[in-house]
């Protein structure tokens, strides 16, 4: 076990500790600021399997983005603390059915799949790849996105706009 | 610089946590130490006070007996607070403004971290900050630190796009993210600075100065509303809000807060200062290269780079002093009709410019 | 040898130790004695009225929202801006169509008025009023006092 070993772990550790905070918080402020553990050790995640990029997106996303709207939606509500956010119909053993064939798949999967193997070396940089293939490549899903982007801001809008204000 | 220290101190981990700590003690601590009393001297005699004057010569330990209070203050939680995220708070808002320090380019031979992605990694890192900001307001059960963190966050936010969009021009001219690279691209004299037109050359240097004036502007102003200074301190409005998100912290807590913004304050000048000024780059050559000791150069390169980002500190302060505040509809009427698309019209002229 | 973002993890960690270390040491200097005056939550000496539940303009939440979309976008074009000098003009077309489309948005939001941050009305607080006055009070609408900002 090496230090990258013991770093991988430590950033799963992070990652599985505050999810699993993000659901059974009881106060859903708590809830919220887990999720920033959650996407900082995912970010880690990724830094370690080599993707700078991504993993500064995630952080510039997720954290500087998502959970500050996130958050910005849990202040606008009322009842704050002992909310119960779990949904009322807990059916225990079709859940465990259907995580134990979903398990079964992804352990399976896992166990035939060829995994290649690389050294655990990061790669210089991915930016400039990224950036080659945006521009060749996958140029119109680069611009679909754009679009995807334009529709979901009008859709924002909308929905926030108060009803009869204007 | 890490070879160079792994020599002395022997131990390879150890020497990480030197090179991580060199800032902190060097740089960050002194210049909260100065800062604070400076912006106290400056404030005092643009309206003509004399400030401090009683803690040694003119007042110039006066920040020292400030830290020695601070340090016997008493740590005042009020029962109604959230004590978890009361205590983290300060943590994720300090290692927030810290960790841009490790993209810093203090000088040729000094920084923290050479990762390729640079820039976009300080933009990214400055959501911790916001993150705390709304930990500590929320937990601190207070309408002030609510209603300050609040409008903290959605000015920190909304200015990131101003500043996200600048700092694209740069890189389109650069072609890195790397600030160490971008100020090396702008070499020993003034006329190479970004904000001059670059390292470029002829017709294309020349046009582009008027559209790096612009973008600098939209910098100056973004990067101020982003450390929540004046004219853009409504978070901390003294008269309506007390302190803004940190009203009820006391203490050695209090001045985390107070270390991580002067922090933040030099950090977002230092970031101009490497985008467009040239960044560790003397103006005028080297003395070292005249003497002929090139062990001298580093050193003169950190002169610079802090003399330079010092200068743009005292430029915050000096506009403490000059400019009223903002409401919060002229602050997102400023952000979003004003600083948004002159920096999207920015961003497309010198796009044109860099293809000529 | 550490990655460049190991490093940056031990700046990371090298922070959170210098806070830990000052609380620490303030902690074994400094004194304790609360009183129930210093306990109180500070609203300038008054005592506090009201949850800080105060409900918050949605203007903020729709700021966040838009900010997404803009980070999103800002960070999509990080990549193009490192390479797009090097296919020319269809390069750079390539990340302008993508601003533009994006700008269509603003536009649209700029013209529904929906970068306008909305400013309460101004109307006079409710009132607690213990006695009976001879002329009655104006009704005034249930939400005023809720509503800050």
């Amino acid at each position: 076990m090496n230090l990258y070993d013991i770093i991988f772990y430590l950033f799963a550790a992070i990652t599985i500790v505050s999810a699993f905070i993000v659901v059974n918080a009881k106060n859903i402020v708590y809830a919220a600021f887990s999720l920033l553990f959650t996407f900082f050790g995912v970010s880690g995640l990724y830094v370690l399997l080599g993707a700078d990029f991504i993993a500064i997106v995630q952080v510039m996303v997720y954290i500087g983005g998502i959970l500050v709207l996130l958050l910005f939606g849990v202040m606008l509500t009322h009842k704050i603390t002992s909310v119960d956010i779990k949904a009322g119909s807990v059916q225990t053993i079709p859940a465990v059915i259907i995580i134990g064939i979903f398990a079964a798949l992804l352990i399976g999967l896992m166990y035939s799949t060829h995994w290649a193997v690389n050294p655990a070396e990061i790669p210089v940089t991915t930016t400039k790849s990224l950036g080659k293939t945006l521009v060749t490549e996958y140029v119109l899903i680069f611009e679909l996105l754009g679009i995807l982007l334009l529709v979901a801001m009008i859709g924002a809008a909308t929905i926030a706009r108060r009803d009869g204000d204007k | 610089m890490y070879e160079y220290l792994n020599n002395i101190v022997g131990n390879e981990v150890i020497t990480y946590f030197v090179v991580a700590a060199l800032p902190l003690f060097l740089v960050v601590l002194p210049f909260a130490l100065i800062a604070v009393l400076a912006e106290r001297k400056v404030s005092a005699h643009m309206q003509d006070r004399l400030g401090p004057m009683r803690v040694g010569y003119h007042g110039i330990l006066q920040t020292v007996a400030d830290i020695l209070k601070l340090i016997q203050k008493e740590d005042i939680i009020i029962p109604q607070a959230d004590k978890k995220l009361f205590n983290l708070a300060p943590f994720l808002v300090f290692i927030g403004s810290y960790a841009v320090f490790a993209a810093l380019p203090f000088s040729s031979k000094f920084i923290g971290t050479n990762a390729e992605v640079g820039i976009f990694y300080i933009l990214a890192v400055s959501g911790f900050v916001v993150a705390g900001i709304l930990m500590g307001g929320w937990a601190s059960d207070n309408k002030y630190s609510l209603l300050g963190a609040m409008r903290s966050a959605a000015q920190i936010v909304s200015y990131e796009i101003p500043t996200a969009i600048v700092v694209l021009t740069l890189v389109m001219i650069t072609g890195t993210l790397n600030l160490g690279t971008m100020s090396e691209q702008q070499t020993a004299y003034f006329w190479n600075w970004n904000i001059l037109g670059g390292a470029g050359e002829g017709i294309q240097q020349i046009l582009l100065i008027p559209f790096m004036v612009v973008a600098f502007t939209i910098l100056f102003i973004s990067t101020l509303a982003e450390v929540n200074r004046t004219p853009f301190d409504i978070p901390e409005a003294e008269s309506e809000l007390v302190a803004g998100f940190h009203t009820e912290y006391s203490g050695m807590k209090f001045a985390m807060f107070f270390l991580a913004e002067y922090a933040n304050m030099f950090a977002v000048s230092a970031i101009i200062v490497s985008l467009l000024f040239g960044g560790y780059q003397s103006p005028f050559g080297y003395l070292g290269n005249t003497l002929g000791i090139p062990a001298l150069i580093p050193f003169e390169q950190l002169f610079w780079f802090l003399s330079k980002g010092v200068f743009f500190v005292f430029v915050q302060m000096w506009l403490r002093w000059t400019l009223p505040r903002l409401r919060v509809d002229q602050l997102m009427t400023v952000c979003w009709k004003y600083l948004i698309p002159y920096a999207v019209f920015n961003l497309l002229i010198v796009g044109i410019i860099t293809l000529i | 040898m550490l990655t460049e973002f190991g490093k940056i993890f031990v700046f990371i960690l090298l922070a959170g130790g210098f806070v830990a270390i000052a609380l620490v040491a303030a902690s074994l200097i400094r004194p304790k004695r609360p009183t129930k005056e210093k306990l109180k939550t500070y609203e300038c000496g008054e005592d506090p009225v009201g949850s800080p539940w105060v409900r918050f303009n949605i203007r903020f939440y729709v700021v966040a929202l838009i900010f997404i979309i803009f980070d999103v976008e800002v960070v999509m074009l990080f990549p193009w801006a490192l390479v797009y000098k090097n296919f020319g003009v269809y390069g750079f077309i390539v990340g302008a169509i993508f601003l533009l489309v994006l700008f269509l948005g603003m536009a649209y939001e700029w013209r529904k008025g929906d970068l306008e941050w909305a400013r309460p009305k101004i109307e006079p607080p409710k009132m607690d009023i213990k006695f009976k006055p001879e002329i009655a009070p104006r009704p005034v609408e249930e939400k005023t006092v809720s509503e800050v900002e």
